[in-house]
């Protein structure tokens, strides 16, 4: 069996360590599983133990119960499960988010789950790791994808709310409630009252029990006064758009916030008032100096561009490879509906 | 260019007509004269020509990028838009060139009889000095279409609210015989250039379909009856030796169709004619798809010209030698006209519609179940009193289609959209069974919601087969009504076989692929009434 092999091991249930006994991120029911981040689509229900950082804990409780069985560590503290040192690295995706990474008699893999390299205001950044395999996502592999700094995207959003306000209009922004809206809420900071809709609204709850320090905000809830909210600013899963309750918030001017915004095909078919390249996830060029920072002999391309862009990386002489697995954009969309329960009526 | 941005920014957020005049309005009010003339020009088609092939400018991005020219069409594939493409591959910009829609048009103007290497260098010196957003209008303005659903006529409802002029007059104007630099826009919106008089079209009047059985319409001696045609309905305007042609989406469509003009010059009489712009060979009445290639043409070529000849079937009368007779009784404005019609020598395919011959309202059925032979949608029933009513009016006019044909097939390729639609699989391709294979028989691409478009994708992204280019092929699992209104023989297809307009009906989610149709049941279709 080659080093490679007795870290990973592509199955049906997902991405499996032999030599360590546990799964990385399984969409199937196993016994062991290591979770990168608490998104739906990585996050499942039903394993018997879960490890995770100390960040991503309350957000897997909120989220798959309080009565799961978790353990978890900090960033960049190891720990050995049968021989294989495990760590988790920041990912700079959500709070919590982390990269896998495994070593067994020196040879190094590392998951990186789904990544941001570039900083914002709210998660750990990013760090680069060296290793031999690296199993990246690639959600944005395309060259037309390419992120404003958290600086102008700071500047856009909040003329956008001051714009709104002068037309005495309301601002609403979609995101989902882990990761976009705490990033929102960090890129609306200061602006003005920001109200935000119940799933967020728990969830913050719980992250900040944890003692991690959020943005203020306040509960967008049905029995508010319409003139309370007018003007002000209101966060919101994307499930919300074209329900009753984002129907009554008065004079709203709707913003979808993600990184499918940047092609104008994809703003306008949505048929709200606007639409902002918000991401989690790294960009074009994120996603390269990623790779060769890991300095990795060989990249399996996971969900996103994967065709695309493992083709691209063996033309500059990076060796990569497919990987299918059940992440991905739609999944966490359909999961992070259920996950929530949103009532969308 | 920072204003017009802004103007495009806005319109193509929005898909409501409203917010898109609105923000007409608004930019007219502020915009500099010239400005607010080129945008004009620019939404009408009067646009100067292309000084920079799109090739060059292709090539000179991926010569700054250094991306392979594969990676190059895959981008361009996911954006659905050459202009938009570029504006996201290439690197931020160095620096911020601020001119006026006026200034950028003159370089442009000036461009186009330049070297290579100055077109070169000043597109580059654009494009390090321009923004996204602005980059892509820039593109847009070397040449290409802005597709952000302004027609002409919600730019002519817009600078209608702007100036309270009646917004055909001002259809006539913005269309009109006028240059950037001949005119100020005062000049334009108040027609100086026109005479708005030779030109003033009617409402049209409009049938709603019927919704009785034939008996309840009374004695059939007190109707006519017409075949329906498939056309656009054109109003043609003759008054002091100018003609003028209107669709019935209040543009004005003359240039489009110079073999109409060319015959109702024959006529020495002043009138407006109803009636029907069809494609015509050999005096039959084409498919509406072949009309499509004659529509919204910038400039019609001779080999078009013989490829879609252009015929019209006149319907009804309006006014003559400058006497509104709309409230005349229709028998006697179909006089009037067959008389206007027989007192000139005619081109073959300009004629009146014929009128179907019946006493008993029984013999109507086989006429209507047998239009499509003749691609005739069905037929039109018209009371003999009835005056020409403004709009849309229950009562006198009724119009009586035949029903659609329909079979059920499988879904077996999906494209992107563009435009609006590039992000999700719009355009289907569609098969039917032959022996143990799947033979196509259709593309269609309208029919369905939003939501199910949304549905759709998700589904395609999941199950595509093929990877690269735009078209995915995907696994054979759909089911869908496709719906057309006729169907020949053709050995240009692989089935054998030609639908004409097929269209979703629904999507059989019900209904499990091996009980689509097969190629011999579809085939029966052709001989069935």
């Amino acid at each position: 069996m080659s080093q490679e092999n007795q870290l990973i091991k592509f199955t049906k249930k997902g991405i499996y360590c032999p030599q360590g006994k546990f799964y990385l991120d399984p969409w199937y029911p196993v016994d062991y599983a290591v979770i990168s981040h608490g998104h739906a689509d990585h996050a499942r229900w039903g394993m018997k133990r879960y490890l995770c950082t100390d960040d991503s804990k309350t957000i897997l409780k909120h989220r798959l119960g309080t009565d799961i069985k978790t353990e978890s560590i900090p960033y960049n503290h190891s720990i050995t499960i049968n021989g294989v040192e495990l760590s988790f690295h920041p990912a700079g995706h959500v709070i919590g988010s982390s990269q896998i990474r495994l070593e067994y008699k020196g040879f190094v893999v590392v998951f990186s789950g789904d990544y941001k390299t570039q900083p914002d205001f709210i998660s750990v950044p990013y760090e680069p790791i060296k290793c031999h395999t690296f199993i990246t996502e690639s959600t944005f592999g395309l060259p037309i994808y390419n992120w404003k700094s958290e600086k102008e995207l700071q500047a856009e959003l909040q003329s956008w709310v001051k714009t709104n306000q002068e037309n005495n209009r309301t601002s609403v922004f979609l995101g989902y409630s882990l990761g976009k809206a705490q990033r929102l809420m960090s890129l609306l900071d200061g602006c003005d009252d920001v109200y935000v809709h119940r799933a967020i609204h728990n969830l913050n709850e719980a992250i900040s029990n944890s003692g991690i320090e959020l943005p203020e905000t306040k509960l967008w809830s049905a029995e508010l006064d319409k003139k309370t909210l007018q003007n002000k600013i209101i966060i919101a899963p994307p499930a919300l758009l074209g329900s009753r309750m984002l129907k009554r918030v008065p004079n709203a001017a709707t913003a979808i916030c993600s990184g499918w915004m940047q092609i104008r095909g994809n703003r306008r078919w949505q048929a709200v008032d606007a639409g902002f390249v918000v991401s989690d996830h790294a960009d074009w060029n994120g996603l390269i100096s990623a790779i060769k920072a890991t300095e990795a002999e060989q990249v399996y391309v996971t969900h996103g561009s994967q065709a695309v862009f493992s083709k691209y990386l063996n033309e500059i002489g990076i060796k990569a490879d497919e990987l299918k697995t059940e992440y991905g954009d739609e999944a966490l969309a359909k999961a992070e509906k259920e996950t929530e329960n949103i009532e969308t009526k | 260019m920072n204003q017009f941005s802004n103007l495009i920014s806005s319109i193509e957020i929005t898909n409501k007509t409203n917010a898109k005049i609105d923000a007409l309005v608004n930019y007219f009010n502020t915009a500099p004269d010239k400005d607010k003339l080129w945008l004009i020009a620019l939404f009408t088609g009067k646009r100067p020509s292309r000084p920079v092939k799109t090739t060059l400018m292709k090539a000179w991005c991926m010569e700054i990028t250094n991306l392979p020219e594969w990676l190059f069409l895959e981008s361009y594939s996911t954006v659905g838009d050459l202009g938009e493409t570029l504006a996201l591959l290439l690197p931020k910009p160095t620096h911020h060139l601020d001119l006026s829609l006026n200034e950028w048009m003159s370089e442009l103007r000036a461009l186009k009889s330049k070297s290579e290497q100055d077109k070169k260098a000043f597109v580059l010196e654009a494009w390090s000095g321009l923004d996204q957003q602005e980059r892509l209008i820039f593109n847009k303005l070397i040449g290409g279409s802005f597709r952000i659903g302004v027609s002409k006529k919600t730019l002519v409802n817009a600078l209608a609210k702007l100036t309270n002029i009646d917004a055909n007059q001002l259809m006539h104007s913005i269309i009109g015989n006028w240059d950037v630099d001949n005119i100020t826009f005062e000049e334009l919106i108040h027609g100086k250039h026109i005479n708005y008089d030779n030109s003033k079209p009617y409402p049209f009047c409009l049938a709603y379909a019927l919704e009785k059985d034939l008996p309840e319409l009374g004695e059939p001696n007190d109707w006519i009856v017409e075949q329906k045609w498939d056309g656009i309905r054109g109003q043609i305007v003759k008054r002091n030796k100018e003609i003028y042609i209107w669709s019935r989406g209040e543009e004005l469509v003359t240039s489009q169709f110079p073999e109409l003009i060319e015959a109702m010059s024959n006529f020495t009489d002043d009138f407006v004619i109803d009636g029907e712009i069809l494609a015509m060979k050999d005096n039959d009445v084409l498919l509406f798809n072949d009309l499509q290639k004659r529509l919204n043409r910038k400039n019609v070529t001779k080999k078009l010209l013989d490829e879609v000849p252009i015929g019209f079937y006149a319907y009804d009368i309006l006014e003559y030698n400058g006497n509104d007779i709309r409230e005349r009784p229709f028998k006697e404005r179909r006089k009037r006209l067959e008389s206007i019609f027989n007192s000139v020598a005619l081109p073959e395919h300009i004629q009146l519609s014929f009128l179907v011959d019946f006493s008993q309202w029984d013999a109507l059925y086989d006429i209507r179940d047998n239009s499509r032979a003749i691609n005739s949608e069905g037929l039109m029933l018209k009371q003999k009193k009835s005056p020409y009513h403004t709009g849309r009016k229950k009562g006198d006019w009724w119009k009586w289609k035949v029903d659609p044909l329909t079979i059920d097939a499988v879904m077996i390729y999906a494209q992107k959209g563009s435009g609006r639609r590039s992000s999700k699989y719009t355009d289907y391709t569609f098969a039917v069974k032959k022996d143990d294979a799947l033979v196509t028989v259709a593309k269609a691409y309208s029919g369905l919601t939003d939501k199910e478009i949304t549905e759709i994708s998700q589904w395609v992204n999941k199950n595509a087969i093929e990877k690269f280019g735009p078209v995915r092929t995907v696994k054979p699992e759909l089911v869908f009504e496709i719906a057309f209104e006729g169907i020949a023989l053709s050995n240009r297809h692989k089935s054998g076989v030609a639908l004409r307009f097929p269209r979703i009906a629904r999507w059989r989610k019900d209904k499990p692929v091996d009980e689509i149709d097969t190629i011999e049941t579809v085939k029966k279709l052709i001989t069935a009434p």
